[in-house]
């Protein structure tokens, strides 16, 4: 079990003083022009060290994410933008950064931007976040106020600024490409690939996406060492870990723990177990919405973190643990997932537009069992067709939980549909089409 | 497509708008006005609540807003009809977003969504009630998952809801009263009920 | 070059291709419907999938992905041809497959692309998606559930044509193209959309449910509603033209085509001429050839030639002009005149008249002086292409202007509009100096006036004073709006040393006027006793006016040779036949010449070209506009100074009718009644 003193969110639940008094009583932007100092060459290599991967959902190590923008400024200036577009279902740990411990990010933005060299910074942050882009935008004015971000930031002789900016509520903008161009003003569609930010980015400038939690445990891997920060959790798998538990348990919350830690500790521990006991459980989305589901034999013994959950067919994400008990349609929860995706596809590729819609219709009528058995292979083959074939993730994020549901709940379908068929068979007379 | 309601054929920025546009502006480099269209949708959202008590963005203000940022109109059609929190029709004076996706329907969302249609009549999404207090929208996952489910009433979450909590929310909204957002159980943020079970070694806290 | 492998064949492609690219150098079809060469990348069709080996392990779209040297790509692997399939199934669960009532059936790229990817049957079994269908005006017709979200018409109004006003709204599932707020598209180009669209989405309205492409006989041709001298096919079934269509020809229209050229053909069918007339009592009785040629041979026996004049209109084609010169030089006349708007035009050499630059090589100028011209109305085509090269320098390329301000698809800045500017450019000097090739463009506007001539002689001083005319660079241009025009300068269609120029023939200046095609002259400015013989194809101002009307053949129905405005010497052919009685205009010339004892000496076209190449070797130079520096920078006869200062007029009312084919056109007349008064977009 962490210990609290290596927790690195320490006002995770806003007991205390969110504010820049708060947050240096609590070590934030304690020795940040120190930090500068040692040069954005060493600071990346301090990252990459620390074995920090993305805490987005991909899990990209941020070091080496951070070393591919260019080592000089050319024409054109480097920018810093950060994902605080929490939007993946389950997940609301950024939320909690941005409310509580702004100056985290704050002071990540800093020496994250100096480290890849940019002068600015934007922070695109939900729309739906107003009342945490309000605390963001005033800890932000905090920190220009105090001299620790704005011209000669910290005393460093770096010039930095930082700006908020607020989405409108689509999903879609979490993924980075999507998110350079809402921040654009436009509409919020991904970009193709090649070329990447790093080269192409925000107003075609070399520019780096980096969600909150990332840029936000930053300061304090740097002040407390890369060593410290590795030695928690798992090989390749280290450190410290913002999780959200969500669903069927006794006592939702979030919670900062390290990555490797079992997932029934976690929600035994934490969340005050499984509604119903832990033999009650049905079913855990493991990792925000996009994920596969697992069964509970799965759950029993699975290690959260990137590489554990990717051995049993599912994944980390974004560390946002759905639990399911067994009082579960099962079905339905993935096809209101199913729901999701076909509301935030942005309809610019073929196969997410088209497929999501078809999925999404087929699940519906899986919920009720009105389909026939060989449709389940169907639809899994739509699934395939939609994952690997677009622009984006988002194709894969919509195809990912309904084969994970056919994967491990095959049978349910097949008895819901049996049972439908069974229904108007008892029917004295057929019913118009619905 | 648009479809036939009635618009209005006017629309300027006033005031605290301008002043609005001046700050959201700053923030772009010169050239990437554009940039601020989502941030100028907004204060056009703002401002008609305050001249109308309906947040919603007419043609003539998107009009206003290309002209402003110097882009096509239709640029800013597509963003404004892309982006679900602007409305381009009018709405109640409180716009009930229920989230219905999976974390909030496991904890009841259903409930939630059958008590704010019992206490305004409202029938399917995307109404507004008679009476024109409420709009009410399905909305997805809006981030606050350890504490569903959740009632986001214009900008603010109202957390951990369920049947009750709601009917007496909405209650205390048609007496003109505002509640303070967050959890309706008394839970302090996102830690479980009860109190943290962590974080609890002063020390660290201060 | 970076060697690319594809299925097997190594090719060498140009650095920055993309994958698409060097499928088809290696000579792999790719099938796409998002890509098209001539507009942005978007990617989003998803149908041009190939595998690339040790790339990422999936399907790639090949026309986003940039070529690599040694990079080994697969077109017609398994991976692919599942993809490609499950991307075919995706579009067709919601298009309608209403194939048979579909204008684009024949022609669709979904439907021949379904025979190689699509399946025998459906496995969707939901309700298929129905969207509303979208007004854009007379022209374009929309049919949006057919719409596969290519975003090709997208991209072509804010690129190509420079009006963006279509744009994708909503999101998701519930995407819909359109203009969201619903109006017609004020782009003198929007009949390209049809043709860019890949499927049934946006068709052609007035071609609605008129033929299948199957039925229709395909001519190559050349437009001559103006002088751009667009390549065309005309499509015709019977004697009727049903629809025309551009043709590539990089250098010139590349495969774009104005509305007016694309959309006036039903003008081809009514008010048309189909027999002679002749006035007996101030009446116009129909008449015989016979009749007709006898009532002109009595009323020119006796009439001395120089007392006989002949003016040529637009829409002529350089054969027949020839053999009307011909014919008045066997009467003594030398009373010629090609200008019909009296333009100040100097045929002393042949870069005072012409568009020098070359279309094509607008796209290597740095630096534009527009004066009196609105090339949006009179070229758009050449607008367009002005807009390209704005565009390919980062819309940084100063574009100036002298002459009312028009709304254009690239940023202006309007100097005034005074011909004194020209004297005078003020600050303005320095951008056109700084320019490494610097161009002008000189409208009919400008020259169609007392002080044209002046304006011209000023205008090129401006060219010479401002690095305009180099050893290698040409960038003095007239632009036209006639297609006739400069062939008929090429060929002398002007007066004599002895002769009169148009001024001269009207108001009684001539007793026998012979008017080929020519309908812009105002009639009450012929003298109330000339003799007019109007020879042309429409009932229009030309013929009203006329004693005698002998019915000719419009452009699509004669073998023609014209000259555009840069020179370029290009063949129309024979599509349909004439109406009734009317005949190819040059073989109406040479029988009226044997009817008075005066034979032309040539009995085929084949000899009347070989007398036009005697002439001027220009006219054996087809299809070639051959680039030129300047070594003689004298200027045309003219004095800069003698400019007015009244303020230029522009030659275009309304784009839509500007020749009597266009005025006969209800499709025209309705477009000048939605697009006036055009609005302006701000440039993307």
């Amino acid at each position: 079990m962490l210990s609290d003193r290596d927790r690195i969110f320490t006002n995770l639940y806003g007991l205390h003083d969110w504010g820049l008094d708060g947050a240096r009583a609590r070590g934030d932007w304690d020795g940040t022009a120190a930090i500068l100092a040692r040069g954005p060459d060493a600071i990346v290599e301090e990252m990459k060290s620390s074995g920090l991967r993305g805490r987005g959902g991909a899990g990209f190590p941020t070091g080496m994410k951070w070393s591919f923008m260019p080592k000089q400024v050319g024409d054109r200036p480097h920018y810093l933008i950060v994902n605080a577009d929490e939007s993946e279902p389950g997940t609301c740990k950024d939320r909690d950064i941005l409310r509580n411990d702004p100056h985290k990010l704050v002071e990540g933005c800093l020496i994250a931007s100096f480290a890849m060299r940019a002068h600015a910074c934007y922070i695109y942050i939900r729309g739906e976040f107003a009342a945490e882009a309000k605390r963001l935008q005033a800890a932000i004015d905090q920190a220009y106020a105090a001299g620790l971000i704005g011209r000669n930031a910290c005393g460093s002789g770096w010039d930095f600024d930082l700006y908020l900016h607020r989405g409108a509520g689509a999903y879609i903008c979490g993924e980075e490409t999507a998110l350079l161009e809402s921040l654009e003003g436009k509409k919020g569609m991904p970009r193709l690939k090649p070329p990447f930010p790093a080269a192409v980015g925000l107003y075609g400038c070399p520019s780096t996406v980096n969600n909150v939690e990332s840029i936000a445990v930053a300061p304090t891997i740097l002040r407390r060492g890369p060593a410290w920060f590795s030695a928690l959790g798992r090989p390749k798998n280290t450190g410290t870990k913002l999780f959200c538990i969500s669903g069927h348990v006794n006592k939702p919350c979030n919670v900062e723990e390290e990555l490797g830690i079992p997932l029934r500790e976690l929600i035994d521990r934490y969340a005050g177990g499984v509604r119903g006991g832990w033999d009650n459980l049905l079913a855990v989305i493991p990792g925000g919405a996009s994920v596969p589901v697992i069964p509970k034999s799965v759950c029993d013994t699975v290690l959260m973190d990137f590489d554990s959950l990717r051995d049993v067919r599912s994944g980390l994400g974004t560390a946002a643990v759905i639990v399911m008990d067994r009082s579960t349609d099962i079905i339905r929860a993935i096809a209101r997932l199913s729901q999701f995706y076909k509301h935030e596809s942005c309809g610019q590729c073929t196969p997410c537009r088209e497929g999501t819609g078809w999925m999404m219709r087929v699940m519906n009528r899986m919920v009720q069992g009105r389909a026939e058995p060989e449709e389940i292979d169907t639809l899994e083959q739509v699934t395939r067709q939609v994952e690997g074939h677009t622009i984006c993730a988002l194709g894969d994020a919509a195809a990912w939980p309904i084969q994970g549901l056919i994967r491990h709940f095959r049978p349910v379908i097949e008895d819901r549909i049996a049972q439908y068929k069974a229904g108007r068979a008892a029917r004295p007379l057929p019913l118009a089409a619905e | 497509m648009a479809e036939e309601i009635e618009q209005p054929v006017h629309f300027a920025f006033d005031a605290e708008s301008e002043a609005e546009i001046a700050t959201h502006l700053a923030k772009y480099p010169p050239g990437r006005q554009a940039s601020a269209v989502i941030p100028l949708l907004y204060v056009v959202q703002a401002q008609m609540k305050r001249s109308t008590g309906s947040a919603w963005v007419p043609r003539v203000a998107m009009d206003a807003v290309a002209a402003r940022l110097g882009m096509p109109p239709i640029r800013v059609y597509e963003v404004a009809t892309f982006y679900l929190m602007f409305n381009t029709r009018p709405i109640g004076k409180f716009h009930l977003q229920v989230c219905t996706t999976t974390p909030c329907w496991l904890r009841g969302s259903d409930e939630v969504t059958a008590a704010c249609r019992k206490a305004t009549g409202i029938k399917a999404w995307g109404e507004t009630s008679a009476d024109g207090m409420f709009t009410m929208t399905e909305v997805e996952c809006v981030g606050a998952c350890v504490n569903a489910p959740i009632l986001q009433v214009d900008d603010d979450f109202y957390e951990d809801m369920d049947a009750a909590r709601t009917e007496a929310l909405l209650a205390a909204l048609r007496r003109g009263e505002r509640p303070p957002a967050g959890s309706m159980a008394g839970r302090q943020g996102s830690a479980p009920e009860g109190g943290p079970t962590t974080l609890l070694e002063p020390t660290v806290a201060e | 070059m970076p060697k690319v492998t594809v299925d097997g064949i190594t090719v060498e492609v140009p650095a920055g291709s993309n994958v698409l690219q060097a499928c088809e150098l290696a000579g792999k079809e790719i099938p796409r419907f998002c890509y098209h060469e001539r507009l942005s990348v978007a990617g989003n069709c998803r149908m041009c999938l190939v595998e690339i080996e040790k790339a990422p392990p999936k399907p790639i779209s090949s026309c986003s992905y940039p070529v690599a040297d040694g990079m080994v790509v697969h077109t017609d692997s398994p991976m692919v041809r599942a993809a490609r399939r499950g991307v075919m199934e995706f579009l067709l669960i919601n298009h309608p497959l209403d194939c048979p009532i579909c204008d684009q059936g024949g022609e669709c790229d979904l439907q021949d692309q379904a025979v190689g990817y699509g399946m025998d049957h459906t496995r969707y079994g939901e309700n298929k998606r129905a969207v509303k269908d979208k007004y854009l005006g007379p022209l374009v017709k929309t049919v949006m559930t057919r719409c596969i979200h290519c975003t090709r018409c997208i991209r072509f109004a804010a690129e190509v044509a420079g009006t963006p006003e279509l744009g994708a709204t909503a999101r998701g599932e519930s995407m819909e193209v359109g203009t969201y707020i619903e109006h017609a598209l004020t782009s003198e180009l929007s009949g390209n959309l049809i043709d860019i669209c890949p499927v049934g989405a946006l068709t052609s309205k007035p071609y609605a449910f008129v033929a299948r492409p199957w039925e229709l006989r395909k001519t190559d041709s050349i437009d001559v509603l103006d002088a751009t001298g667009a390549n065309i096919r005309i499509d015709a079934r019977g004697p009727e033209v049903l629809r025309i269509l551009p043709r590539v020809n990089d250098d010139v229209n590349e495969e774009w085509l104005g509305d007016k050229s694309r959309f006036a053909i039903d003008g081809l069918r009514r008010k048309r001429l189909d027999s002679c007339w002749v006035r007996r009592d101030g009446k116009l009785h129909r008449a015989s050839w016979a009749e007709a040629f006898d009532a002109i041979a009595a009323r020119i026996d006796g009439v001395h030639g120089d007392r006989i004049g002949a003016v040529a209109g637009d829409l002529c084609d350089a054969e027949s002009m020839l053999a009307l010169r011909d014919l008045m030089a066997t009467l003594g006349s030398q009373n010629l005149d090609c200008r019909q708007d009296g333009a100040a035009l100097d045929a002393s050499r042949r870069d005072f008249y012409l568009f020098n630059t070359t279309i094509a090589g607008i796209e290597e100028a740095d630096a534009i002086l527009l004066v009196g011209t609105n090339p949006r109305h009179e070229a758009p085509l050449i607008n367009a292409r002005i807009r390209k090269r704005w565009l390919a320098t980062g819309a940084h390329m100063p574009i100036l202007g002298i002459g009312p301000e028009v709304p254009l698809t690239y940023d202006v800045r309007w100097l005034g509009n005074t011909p004194r500017l020209l004297n005078d450019l003020g600050d303005a000097a320095g951008l056109l100096r700084d320019a490494k090739r610097p161009m002008l463009v000189l409208g009919q506007g400008a020259l169609r006036r007392p002080d044209g001539a002046a304006i011209l002689a000023a205008a090129w001083r401006v060219a010479t004073d401002h690095g305009m005319l180099t050893g290698d660079w040409h960038g003095f241009n007239v632009l036209h709006t006639a297609a006739a025009r400069v062939g008929g300068m090429d060929l002398g269609f002007l007066p004599g040393p002895r002769g009169k120029p148009l001024a001269g023939m009207l108001d009684g200046g001539v007793e026998v006027l012979w008017l080929l095609g020519a309908d812009e002259i105002a009639p009450e400015r012929i003298g109330r006793n000339t003799f007019v013989i109007y020879q042309g194809h429409h009932g229009d101002r030309g013929a009203s006016r006329a004693d005698v009307i002998l019915p000719g053949a419009a452009y699509t129905e004669k073998n023609g040779t014209y000259v555009n405005t840069e020179g370029r010497v290009q063949r129309g052919f024979f599509a349909t036949y004439p109406p009734g009685q009317a005949r190819e205009d040059w073989k109406i010339l040479r029988a009226f010449s044997d009817r008075i004892g005066r034979r032309l000496p040539y009995d085929t076209i084949e000899a009347l070209r070989a007398r036009l190449e005697q002439i001027n070797p220009v006219f054996a130079r087809l299809d070639a506009s051959p680039r030129f520096g300047i070594s003689d920078p004298a200027g045309p006869a003219g004095d800069p100074a003698a400019v007015g200062d009244a303020a230029f007029a522009l030659p275009i009312e309304s784009y839509y009718q500007t020749d009597p084919i266009s005025r006969a056109s209800p499709t025209m007349a309705e477009c000048t009644t939605t697009y006036r008064p055009v609005a302006a977009v701000a440039a993307e």
